[in-house]
């Protein structure tokens, strides 16, 4: 398995901005998205959220389509973060050859929301919005756009569910199955999911504070990152802004929704992500960590660096704090993150921490630092126990 | 890349969950939906667990137990999971709630199990799995990804052994909402009379389809899993063509090769055409059989047609209750199957016998 797997683009939009560079400067200034809620018809204002600021119609527009009525505000995001890589890998002489895995967590919700009652009543007035209500829809209609027909599928997994796309595609291109994946995820913020994680009581009420001693949990937010990856024989002189070199999908087999305190799922799924890229734990120098600001999360995934990393963690930061908890698509905005400080040079700053936690050794870095990153380590942990590592390299 | 069949564990609508290969009477039924026959669950799954479970969880659940106990003490390394709609009873219980008590003191289990690895996840807690754990849902290509999954994983060596399956349940609410694009028929008729004439809409079903995929086959291998291929495009049947003879050809066959094609055909003159013109274009000597009119239709159908499939190929005997045309061959050494989705999503499964 020797085909080395490497990111040619990466496309993204989320609460801090609309494509690469504007979340860039937001994660450079320090700047978070997360606010009231303004376009979500919900009840639970109070609480913050990690919002787009642009309606379906603009979301249509910043896509280049005419927007239809069976767009899904999940699609639309997906769609112009699937662009945005795909322009700037320069690959779209080789889309129909490409497949694409794509991942959310809730279909598109927004127009269930709106219309699954009535079409469960059997009124067939809006009858077309059936086909955007499943997982499947919004990937399967970004690849319909580009022309992509082949290696096509849909993973959820909960919170791990786009990182395990970028596990996927790569592992499709080793295999020789395909040269060419376009990988990520979308989820759209919706009442389903606020509601969901309040139900569960773990909605922060002041805007999620990762890895703080007074954090209060998790900022519900909505985005969509994708990247393209190439194996190394077909991406000739073309650009390239890293390597995906290591990564591990491990299931922790201990409760449903929450990590177990200990870390010990954590611990391995690291471990093994490091094994597989035959790096050392010495050789990583930034973590993009999940950090969703629960008390049960930064407190397993604190202890979990602890013992992965000894006395010597490098530096890492959970951008949580900046776009809220994206859900499905944490991990490929993460996946960009990390990207952007292996091109950079730069480490991202854990924002909005004032007290450190007690029960880890290491501190997130607060500050922005500019620091030559070669190797990234970023965590995706889910419901179910579903955890996935992923390791970006230099090239 | 290529995995035995080493045990299969399946729900389905025909008695299947006792081990049998049709050995009962196949149910003939004018109900016009086909509901799994299912085992008493609280042998199978601890009756403490089995009250908070939806009925497509308890399928799953219950499949992969059968599985991994007809595996005989063979633990997988994965699980991968393919499902069309997953956990769509809880998903939309939740969803309906917010409404109904004005997003206000909502349960929250309902959420919990609504999420789409609800299934693969709970597979893990039950049986203590902390290896690689995945979910597909992309319509009737969920469990056709599942399996490429698990070829990958056994090639390359991350797994000796992976738990795979297909699951998807029968919801009045998924009939309401599919009968809007009139995807079921209108008349009554029993289940063994769907291909007759031809007429609209299909007879909707469910079921959990398990298998154990090894990279070594033992005593007990039913098949082997030599390829699968899926894609997504509205299309003809040349292009079709063209996508099998690929398949074929990559694995070094023709089509004389391949001794029965079994196909997804589920009744429903709207989109069956195209497999009524591969039909024609299929050697005579090749033997077609149809199944959903024993499992209906459901997204992950195709996990069913693999169960089917397998055991022909062990059993080397095409039953009597697989509708089928032209005569079998005296040897059944490879099955190719095909079935799409609305004519969008299509997929290819080859099996081979052991």
């Amino acid at each position: 398995m020797a085909r080395r797997v490497f990111i040619t683009g990466f496309g993204i939009i989320s609460a801090i901005g609309n494509g690469v560079e504007e979340n860039f400067k937001s994660l450079t200034e320090k700047r978070s998205g997360i606010g009231k809620v303004s376009l979500l018809e919900t009840s639970l204002s109070n609480y913050p959220v990690g919002e787009i600021k642009a309606d379906s119609e603009t979301l249509a527009k910043m896509g280049g389509i005419e927007l239809s009525t069976i767009d899904s505000r999940t699609f639309l995001i997906g769609l112009i973060a699937a662009k945005e890589a795909v322009q700037m890998s320069g690959c779209e002489e080789y889309l129909s050859s490409m497949g694409l895995v794509g991942s959310n967590t809730v279909g598109g919700m927004d127009l269930n929301d709106r219309y699954y009652r009535e079409l469960i009543s059997g009124n067939g007035t809006n009858k077309d919005k059936v086909i955007s209500f499943d997982c499947a829809d919004a990937g399967e209609r970004i690849a319909n756009h580009l022309g992509i027909t082949h290696n096509i599928t849909t993973i959820s997994t909960a919170c791990s569910s786009s990182a395990n796309t970028i596990m996927n595609g790569t592992r499709m291109i080793k295999n020789g199955i395909a040269d060419r994946m376009l990988v990520g995820g979308m989820d759209a913020l919706s009442r389903f999911s606020i509601n969901g994680f309040n139900s569960l009581e773990i909605l922060s009420q002041t805007g999620c504070k990762p890895f703080d001693k007074n954090r209060d949990g998790i900022t519900a937010g909505e985005g969509a990152a994708f990247l393209v990856l190439e194996a190394e024989d077909v991406v000739g002189s073309r650009k390239i802004y890293g390597e995906v070199s290591g990564y591990a999908n491990r299931n922790e087999a201990f409760h449903a929704t929450a990590s177990s305190p200990d870390g010990e799922g954590a611990v391995q799924t690291m471990e093994k992500a490091l094994a597989s890229s035959h790096l050392q734990p010495s050789d990583i120098d930034y973590i993009n960590a999940h950090g969703t600001g629960t008390l049960v999360n930064d407190i397993s995934e604190g202890r979990a660096l602890d013992k992965v990393f000894g006395e010597n963690v490098p530096l890492f930061s959970s951008t949580k704090g900046y776009t809220g908890h994206t859900f499905a698509a944490a991990g490929a905005i993460e996946a960009v993150f990390s990207l952007l400080a292996i091109n950079r040079g730069v480490v991202f700053p854990n924002i909005a921490l004032n007290n450190k936690l007690e029960e880890m050794n290491a501190n997130p870095t607060t500050e922005l630092c500019e620091h030559p990153v070669r190797n990234v380590l970023s965590n995706s942990f889910g419901f179910g126990g579903s955890n996935t590592t992923l390791i970006f390299s230099k090239i | 890349m290529q995995a035995y069949i080493n045990s299969t564990g399946i729900i389905s609508p025909q008695q299947t969950y006792d081990g049998t290969f049709f050995a009962t009477p196949i149910v003939n039924t004018e109900s016009m939906i086909l509901n799994a026959m299912e085992p008493v669950y609280k042998e199978i799954i601890n009756p403490v667990l089995l009250r908070r479970m939806s009925h497509v969880i308890k399928m799953g659940l219950g499949a992969s137990n059968l599985c991994l106990k007809a595996a005989e003490g063979i633990r997988p390394d994965a699980v991968v999971v393919g499902t069309g709609l997953a956990c769509l009873y809880d998903l939309e219980k939740f969803l309906l709630s917010i409404d109904d008590y004005h997003e206000k003191m909502l349960s929250p289990i309902p959420f919990i199990n609504s999420s789409h690895n609800t299934v693969s996840s709970q597979i893990a807690i039950m049986n203590k799995l902390t290896g690689y754990n995945i979910t597909y849902c992309h319509r009737a290509i969920s469990f056709e990804s599942a399996l490429m999954d698990s070829l990958m994983l056994i090639a390359e060596n991350e797994a000796d052994n992976v738990l795979a399956g297909g699951i998807d349940e029968f919801l009045h609410n998924y009939y309401a909402i599919f009968n809007l694009l009139s995807y079921w028929r209108k008349e009554t008729i029993s289940n063994l009379s769907l291909f007759e004439g031809s007429h609209a809409g299909s007879i909707p079903g469910e079921g959990a389809a398990f298998f154990l995929l090894g990279k070594e086959k033992n005593e007990n291998t039913l098949a082997k899993l030599i390829d699968v291929q899926t894609f997504v495009t509205k299309c003809d049947v040349s292009y079709l063509n063209n996508e099998i003879d690929n398949l074929l050809k990559r694995n070094g066959l023709q089509r004389k090769d391949v001794d029965l094609f079994l196909l997804g055909r589920n009744g429903d003159n709207q989109h069956d055409g195209i497999y009524l013109d591969l039909e024609k274009r299929l050697p005579e000597t090749s033997c077609v059989a149809y199944f959903k009119h024993l499992c209906g239709e459901y997204m992950t159908a195709s996990s069913f047609a693999t169960w089917v499939a397998a055991n022909i190929l062990k059993t080397q005997n095409i039953p009597d209750c697989l509708i089928k045309k032209a005569p079998a061959q005296s040897q059944i050494k490879r099955i190719l199957i095909y079935n799409h989705y609305l004519e969008k999503e299509h997929g290819l499964i080859l099996l081979e016998a052991k």
